[in-house]
């Protein structure tokens, strides 16, 4: 519980009257507590507050996934959420995953692959496919598998691009992307 | 974004309490609310949490039905064996919606409770008669594409933009609420959302204080289902038309059917008009278009928007046939 306490005051100019409310979160393994204007997005505060800007802004509306980050083990867009609702969650971002040294193996895949151009959607692509991964494991059901009621999902290419709408990438790397995430899922190619 | 107050609550008997604050606002799983907050159209100045409380349950009934609980995420319950076996158009239509990311976190009642996606409710500087009562619709005379061709008046002709709201009023779905007193209602799906008429800012009969808790759903019905949902991209866009159906056939008869669509209206539309054409009848292309002809009496389109009309007639024409078809099986 020695983890520092980031004050609102850091990266923002508040006013005197907001409220501040103190929220502790455990990103990347470490526990960290801040003190914040309650209007502080998830996002924002790994960005602006913990200084982790490897989760990108992109619309900050839920429509592109640049903000995808792993919450309690699942995927979810940053932006569209408090950081004061996530009290004692734990955080994983894209700096938690690897080290240019010890890559995780779906940032491997992405550079093998060639799975991007600008690179700006790639961490949200993939934390996305982290959790994506996990729910596939998990039996979960898509809307192309053709009967939600079968446990096994077979990872096809349509599968990881339908499981993967959510993160748009503008230069259009979809190709390669989808091929990245195959390699890692060892799944079915169409 | 305005400022505002937070407070968590982790009891359900003190959500009424907490949000009987002039201003305050339920959150939940918020990919609704903070969009609409960052924009302004939303302005709660205090925010209470309920995302945490204990009503994430999915369970059997007795009766053979299931209730969900209202914070139950989209993802848990499209996930659900109970709900993929017995309910398989709830699950294809919770997987029609959204994202990947946004059903992680979205809840059931909030899924419920979102507000319209019509781009003149989103413009602030456009007139919205929902965003400002008595300031005008926009939509009426802008670019309507998307909006309501049926229930709609000239005071607003929005729709509601929930895939699984139509899944679950095929399936006569009760809505359960919570008020301050601390006293249960049930509202049928298909009476829990109020037509415009001259007041479309007020979309549900929630009371002040009142919080969804769970929805139930009966024993399914008999027959086959299948959720159909027709939009401009093939995934994470909101529909045009989209139509859930359930039809039981018993030697070419159609037996038993429900019919509800979406994107049509302020409300997942259920027809009971089609249902009775469709029941005793033979499971043929000409009884589907029928049916169809008999939801769609009275749809009105308001320009752009007059191709849903027989978009919506074809769509559960052949959503019809391929379930009818699957149900008769190979004989």
């Amino acid at each position: 519980m020695n983890a520092d306490v980031v004050k609102a005051t850091d990266a923002s100019k508040k006013p005197a009257a907001v409220a501040v409310s103190r929220t502790a979160l455990t990103v990347n393994g470490q526990l960290r507590q801040l003190e914040l204007d309650p209007r502080t997005s998830l996002l924002d505060a790994l960005r602006e507050h913990l200084h982790l800007t490897g989760t990108k802004k992109g619309c900050d509306h839920g429509q592109c996934g640049a903000c995808t980050i792993l919450v309690n083990g699942r995927r979810i867009n940053s932006c569209l959420t408090l950081a004061v609702m996530h009290d004692r969650d734990e955080v994983v971002t894209i700096e938690g995953l690897g080290a240019p040294e010890a890559l995780h193996p779906l940032q491997a895949a992405f550079i093998e692959r060639d799975a991007f151009q600008c690179g700006y959607c790639t961490p949200g692509h993939i934390c996305s496919a982290i959790g994506m991964l996990a729910e596939a494991k998990a039996g979960w059901p898509s809307h192309v598998t053709p009967d939600v009621a079968s446990g096994q999902i077979a990872l096809s290419d349509a599968e990881i691009r339908e499981r993967m709408s959510g993160n748009i990438c503008r230069c259009a790397a979809y190709p390669n992307i989808v091929a990245a995430i195959r390699d890692v899922a060892g799944g079915v190619s169409q | 974004m305005k400022a505002f107050t937070y407070e968590r609550v982790i009891d359900p008997r003190a959500a009424g309490a907490a949000v009987s604050r002039a201003g305050a606002k339920f959150i939940s799983g918020g990919t609704n609310l903070l969009d609409l907050m960052k924009l302004e159209i939303e302005q709660p100045t205090h925010v209470v949490d309920i995302s945490r409380l204990p009503l994430k349950q999915i369970e059997g009934l007795p009766d053979g039905g299931i209730r969900i609980g209202a914070q139950a995420t989209n993802s848990d319950v499209a996930a659900d064996p109970r709900v993929r076996a017995h309910y398989p158009a709830l699950a294809e239509a919770l997987l029609a919606g959204a994202s990947g990311q946004l059903r992680n976190k979205a809840s059931i009642g909030g899924n419920l409770l979102q507000r319209t996606r019509c781009p003149y409710f989103y413009d602030t500087a456009a007139a919205c008669n929902k965003r400002t009562p008595e300031a005008g619709c926009a939509a009426l005379l802008g670019i309507n594409r998307i909006h309501a061709i049926l229930a709609a008046s000239d005071a607003c002709i929005a729709t509601n933009p929930s895939d699984m709201a139509v899944a679950m009023s095929a399936f006569d779905a009760q809505i359960e609420l919570l008020d301050p007193n601390q006293s249960t209602r049930h509202v049928a799906i298909d009476d829990f959302y109020i037509a415009p008429g001259s007041t479309p800012h007020i979309e549900t009969l929630l009371r002040p204080g009142e919080m969804v808790t769970a929805v139930t759903l009966p024993p399914p019905p008999p027959g086959r289902q299948r959720y159909r949902k027709v939009r401009d991209r093939a995934s994470y866009e909101f529909a045009l038309v989209s139509v859930a159906v359930i039809v039981a056939v018993d030697r070419e008869t159609i037996t038993a059917a429900r019919v509800a669509f979406g994107s049509v209206a302020h409300k997942p539309w259920r027809s009971k008009d089609a249902e009775a054409v469709l029941k005793g009848r033979p499971a043929t292309l000409a009884t589907y278009q029928a049916a169809a002809d008999a939801a769609m009496r009275g749809a009105v389109g308001q320009g752009h928007n007059d191709f849903k009309i027989e978009l919506a007639k074809r769509t559960l024409c052949r959503t019809l046939a391929e379930t009818a078809q699957i149900n008769r099986g190979p004989s």
